[in-house]
């Protein structure tokens, strides 16, 4: 069944493609939707019935492909594995996977790569799959480089136009220098391990073959990979160009695949982790300060997509503060909560850009309240989840965040933790007035937006506002069942009730103060924020940050580029062959002249040939002159 | 007069015989040297048969002073020949048998 639910999205893929290449009119959109929307459904189901085959008390279930390597102490074999962390994986990436693609039926609509689509999105999921279900660290790195090509062809749909061609370059290179952090730590592993098998299993059961220190860079190589998969700094500059691609995209990149993988990877390894406390620690404090400095940035966009990008990176960085921490099933817990309302959000914005022609800038929206009720009300949902406000259910996963920061002392990432939700709550309303709350300047003919694309934003609304009960904890009156199912290696960290009470008490009141300043400052009346002075210029401007990027890395490889292209090659490589060529021209000529063809000549070597043997002969048989 | 007044003799009409050969490019002098040669190889010979008291060298010698002679004849009607097709007697500038043009 495992294989399946692997193998089903490739396969509706590969027949995508295929129709699609010999469909040369480009028609036939009812066939396209038909298989893109299938695959997920079926594996969707599949996937809920493996979850409940281990709710009911079965501990993992392995199914072997076949064995695809053995060569020495390496033996690979293409196998899957659904425990618990990976089931609960799968279940939210079908479920909201399956949303997304039937909005993308009513998204694309029309569009020229229509059926293209579709297999680039079913190969998307199928990549994220085969990450997630990995049985050893082979595959997930498989998986995980798929989950970057996906996202290449994705993020660069649009091809006509040079910049999102860039722009899937830009999220495309990034990932392989994250990639190549996490290959060595693999291979790195592998080593270490010295043959005793390498599946997850294994691995676990042997880790305490490794040293301390050996494992530590090992942890610390495989998060290198994760910093740029789940865009944290300094990593982190692709995640907001990724926003060229198709809005459904974005939606499918930051709530279901790819970016989760990072955490989701640093969880598979928990394990490692665990044993290296100090690593954790270094992940934490990045994840808080990407949470930040995402915050920051997100509160000066204009872009809604942008917004949208930058809060992803901030939730992110939450999800890292909580793995880092050693609180792994919190930080799953709050990558399944996430999905949805990220997805949502996505999904909501998607459909204002349509209905509004493609217009992206939230100030040049506004008044939209009335005309589209449904997303208005199913994205003030989603804000609200993200903005941690209770009962929805941003509000139980990050409030287990904050509360574990606190919990193990780590007053500087609970402070940062704390400012970001703040911020969150700040330009989250930000974005939700200015769209459709502030007075608009001119009147919008609204385009039709079709209900394949209202009906996903009504369930996951649903799914936004219940989700989190399933995570409540002790003191909230639950038994923390998320948390208890995961059995993930969690550090226990106790703290009372009136504590807890408390920093949930001040989460929501930051929260309202950032939603109140939001309201002042955006509800009636939204004016874009200019860069009138050095602090909002270098805020407006991202820091520079891709500036300094590409003073520092890309711009020393043109010049270094050029230098050999114009300098080193032809001069010196060339020139040393050119001299050798010459070599041969002058001695050829030499030979030329011996070779002649005239007889006196060839008599003259003969002449000189016997003189030189008498004369040998004479000096070695001692004959004296 | 040793024997080895001769050899010496030999030797040097031989060695000036080559060097003709291979230092000219006018048929005539060519066709000179070679007689030098031939000449060096009789004397050898000749002496060779007296010192060894053999007739044999002599006979030798005497055969081939008749074949230079009809080689002689041979020769000059050739080089006369030629001569008139192209004018010249240099050596290098008959090439018809050679690729090389």
């Amino acid at each position: 069944m495992l294989n399946l639910i692997v193998i089903t999205p490739f396969i509706s893929a590969l027949i995508l493609t295929i129709i699609y290449l010999l469909n040369t009119k480009k028609e036939n959109t009812f066939i396209y939707t038909l298989i893109g929307i299938a695959s997920p459904v079926f594996i969707t189901l599949l996937s809920l019935f493996t979850l409940f085959e281990l709710i009911n008390g079965v501990p993992t279930i392995h199914s072997t492909l076949f064995e695809w390597l053995h060569i020495g102490e390496l033996n690979i074999s293409i196998a899957f594995m659904a425990d618990r962390l990976s089931v609960i994986m799968i279940s939210f990436i079908t479920f909201i996977g399956t949303l997304i693609h039937i909005y993308a039926a009513g998204y694309m609509r029309g569009d020229e790569g229509y059926g293209k689509f579709f297999a680039y999105f079913n190969l998307f999921m199928g990549s994220m799959l085969l990450l997630v279900l990995a049985d050893n660290p082979i595959m997930m790195f498989i998986g995980w480089e798929l989950v970057g090509l996906s996202s290449y062809l994705l993020i660069g749909f649009y091809h006509q136009e040079s910049s999102n061609v860039t722009a899937a370059n830009k999220a495309f290179i990034l990932n392989r220098v994250g990639d190549f952090g996490f290959i060595i730590g693999i291979s790195l592993l592998f080593i270490s391990l010295e043959g005793s098998g390498f599946t997850f299993d294994t691995i676990k059961a042997n880790i305490q073959l490794i040293d301390n220190e050996r494992l530590s860079l090992i942890g610390f190589l495989l998060f290198v990979g994760a910093m740029g998969k789940s865009a944290q700094i300094p990593l982190y500059v692709w995640l907001p160009d990724a926003m060229a691609g198709p809005t459904p995209v974005s939606a499918l990149i930051h709530a279901a695949t790819m970016v989760t993988a990072g955490v989701y990877m640093v969880s598979r390894y928990s394990f490692i982790y665990s044993e290296i406390p100090d690593i954790g620690l270094f992940i934490a404090y990045i994840g808080a300060f990407s949470a930040l400095f995402a915050a920051i940035l997100a509160s000066y966009q204009s872009d809604i997509k942008k917004i949208l990008a930058y809060s992803t990176m901030s939730q992110l960085g939450y999800m890292f503060i909580a793995v880092g921490l050693g609180a792994y099933s919190s930080g799953i817990f709050h990558v399944f909560t996430h999905a949805f309302f990220k997805a949502l959000l996505f999904m909501g914005a998607g459909a204002v850009i349509i209905a509004l022609h493609h217009e992206q800038n939230i100030f040049k929206m506004g008044g939209l309240k009335k005309d589209l009720r449904v997303i208005y009300i199913t994205m003030f949902i989603a804000t609200l989840a993200i903005s941690g406000i209770p009962p929805f259910a941003g509000f139980f996963s990050k409030d287990a965040i904050l509360v574990m920061a606190f919990a193990s002392e780590n007053y500087l990432l609970w402070v940062m933790g704390s400012l970001t939700a703040a911020l969150t709550a700040f330009y989250m309303f930000r974005l939700l007035f200015s769209v459709f709350h502030a007075k608009s300047e001119h009147k919008h003919e609204l385009q039709n937006v079709s209900s394949s694309m209202t009906l996903p934003l009504v369930v996951l609304a649903f799914g936004s506002t219940t989700v989190g009960f399933l995570g409540l904890n002790e003191a909230y009156g639950g038994s923390s069942l998320f948390n208890n199912f995961l059995v993930l290696p969690d550090i226990e960290l106790h703290i009372t009730h009136e504590v807890e009470y408390m920093l949930g008490a001040l989460n929501v009141l930051l929260a309202f103060c950032g939603m109140l300043l939001a309201y002042k400052m955006f509800a009636t009346n939204a004016k874009e924020t200019l860069p009138d002075n050095r602090v909002r210029k270098l805020i407006i401007n991202k820091f520079y940050i891709d500036e300094i990027y590409t003073f520092i890395f890309v711009r020393p490889l043109l010049l270094l580029s050029s230098f050999i292209a114009q300098t080193l090659d032809p001069k010196i490589f060339d020139g040393a062959i050119n001299l050798s060529v010459s070599g041969y021209h002058k001695a050829a000529y030499l030979f030329e002249q011996l070779q002649n063809g005239k007889v006196r000549y060839y008599a003259l070597y003969v002449l000189v040939g016997i003189s030189a043997m008498s004369l040998y002969m004479i000096y070695k048989l001692g004959v004296k002159l | 007069m040793t024997p080895n007044m001769f050899f010496l003799l030999v030797s040097i009409l031989f060695s000036i015989g080559l060097v003709g050969i291979i230092s000219r490019r006018n048929l005539f002098v060519i066709y000179m040297s070679i007689e030098l040669m031939l000449s060096s190889v009789n004397l050898l010979l000749a002496t060779l048969s007296k010192l060894l008291g053999d007739a044999n060298g002599s006979v030798m010698a005497l055969l081939l002073i008749a074949v230079i002679a009809a080689e002689a004849a041979l020769f000059l009607a050739m080089i006369t020949h030629l001569y008139r097709q192209s004018r010249t007697l240099d050596s290098d500038h008959y090439k018809k048998l050679s690729k090389v043009k």
